[in-house]
């Protein structure tokens, strides 16, 4: 069977402003209740400069590795987990959802939380994967088949408030590595 | 601004001509290359905003797994019935040509992508956004925000009821306007095929001059961004109508073959 073509993606732009973003659309939990982690991080660009523009969502499954079916997301009644977030960056670039962390959905893979990153500049959304530290990284195929510096890239750090995450948009003038994107192989894309 | 942040800073803002020119460029470029044509190119100058937000590096193939196989779901309780008519969410009416949009989200293997969210957002009639960065010296209209979200039906269609928006400048270069466009946010089963994208209208003048739009440089491809006058979607003495499909990507759980 012949696959459609599919439409193209254009970007962003930078007025999503009073459409995309929802009121707790970063709180996937209340903060502060119990188990809930905070993953944050600044999102820059070649130049090492911030981006104050970007939208970023996240997915991801339960505690226990079930892929949430629950709808609410955009008008959350503070105790439904969805497991999907939005929040768009702030004046300096960063970023912060409040969550649970999520276990492996496939038995003997590393757990991780998906994210689309969307920005005026960026021609089409970028998909990345969030890896928690955890004892199943050093097996997963995916992360194996990347240089150390590329590796971390996905891999959250763990600090004083919950899990850091950059995402580089491209490498710098520092040195600094680019964040992986990924292109998933599915029919037609 | 049409985007303050659009300018690239010190520096002596470029001519139309001379963007069109390197928009001609990459369209040999690329028609000769290898690259995937129906997708923007990530890294397109003519796009001043590109240069420094597109990855330098390939992106990594990856076959997908566990959450990536399936997406977040939307209801009712996400989206209200009311929420796909633009035109009354004020008090009064707003101004411009009202219109209908409507269209049907499929997936790669034409199946429909049922009971997902679409939003929308766009430009009121005068070609001015409701958001604090859009500086353009056009009225904002009380009466018209310019959002919209819908869940597909049963058959994956959606349908709004908006107002026309207009062109707008932005400051890409010297004298640069964006064609008309509403900007429209998609959802499909999987969380791979998760797009934003912009529909246009037919006929724009501005196309050719747009790096955006020029950014898929296969005419075909960046034709599919275009919606069809529907004379069957107009309704007397209401509004006209336009019709704009949508594929979004394959999906994993599908047959690759039949």
């Amino acid at each position: 069977m012949t696959l459609l073509p599919a439409t193209p993606g254009q970007t962003i732009g930078p007025f999503y402003g009073f459409a995309l973003p929802v009121e707790h659309g970063a709180d996937l939990v209340p903060p502060g209740s119990p188990g809930s982690i905070r993953v944050h991080g600044t999102v820059i660009d070649g130049a090492g400069a911030p981006v104050p523009d970007a939208l970023l969502e996240i997915w991801q499954a339960d505690a226990h590795g079930n892929v949430p079916t629950a709808p609410g997301s955009l008008r959350r009644d503070g105790w439904t987990f969805t497991g999907w977030g939005r929040t768009s960056t702030d004046g300096a670039g960063q970023y912060g959802f409040t969550t649970i962390k999520p276990a492996a959905v496939q038995e003997g893979c590393a757990p991780f939380i998906a994210m689309t990153v969307f920005a005026r500049g960026l021609l089409d959304r970028l998909f990345t994967r969030v890896y928690l530290p955890d004892e199943l990284l050093a097996g997963d195929p995916l992360l194996a088949s990347l240089p150390p510096s590329r590796r971390e890239t996905l891999i959250a750090v763990p600090d004083e408030h919950g899990l850091r995450f950059d995402v580089r948009l491209q490498a710098g003038p520092d040195g600094q590595a680019e964040t992986v994107f990924l292109q998933y192989r599915v029919g037609g894309s | 601004m049409s985007a303050i942040a659009d300018v690239v800073t010190g520096s002596v803002p470029v001519s139309q001509g001379q963007i069109s020119a390197e928009i001609a460029e990459l369209a040999d470029e690329h028609r000769s290359g290898t690259a995937d044509l129906a997708q923007p190119l990530l890294n397109y100058p003519p796009y001043r905003s590109s240069l420094l937000r597109h990855p330098l590096s390939e992106l990594l193939p990856a076959d997908p797994e566990g959450v990536e196989l399936s997406a977040p779901c939307f209801g009712e309780r996400d989206v209200h019935a009311l929420d796909a008519d633009l035109t009354i969410q004020h008090d009064g009416t707003p101004i411009g040509e009202r219109i209908v949009i409507v269209g049907r989200v499929v997936d790669a293997h034409g199946r429909p992508v049922r009971r997902q969210l679409v939003e929308i957002w766009q430009a009121n009639a005068s070609g001015r956004y409701r958001h604090m960065r859009d500086q353009h010296p056009a009225p904002l209209d009380p009466h018209f925000t310019g959002i919209g979200r819908c869940l597909t039906d049963d058959l994956g269609c959606y349908r709004f009821t908006t107002i026309k928006p207009g062109p707008y400048p932005w400051r890409n270069h010297h004298n640069a306007w964006r064609p008309a466009h509403v900007h429209f946010s998609l959802f499909g089963t999987d969380f791979t095929q998760r797009m934003i994208t912009q529909m246009y209208f037919p006929g724009d003048p501005l196309f050719a001059l747009d790096p955006i739009y020029q950014s898929i440089t296969d005419p075909g491809a960046r034709a599919r961004l275009v919606a069809d006058y529907d004379h069957g979607v107009t309704t007397p003495e209401w509004a006209t109508g336009y019709r704009w499909d949508i594929v979004l990507s394959g999906s994993v759980g599908t047959p690759m073959e039949s």
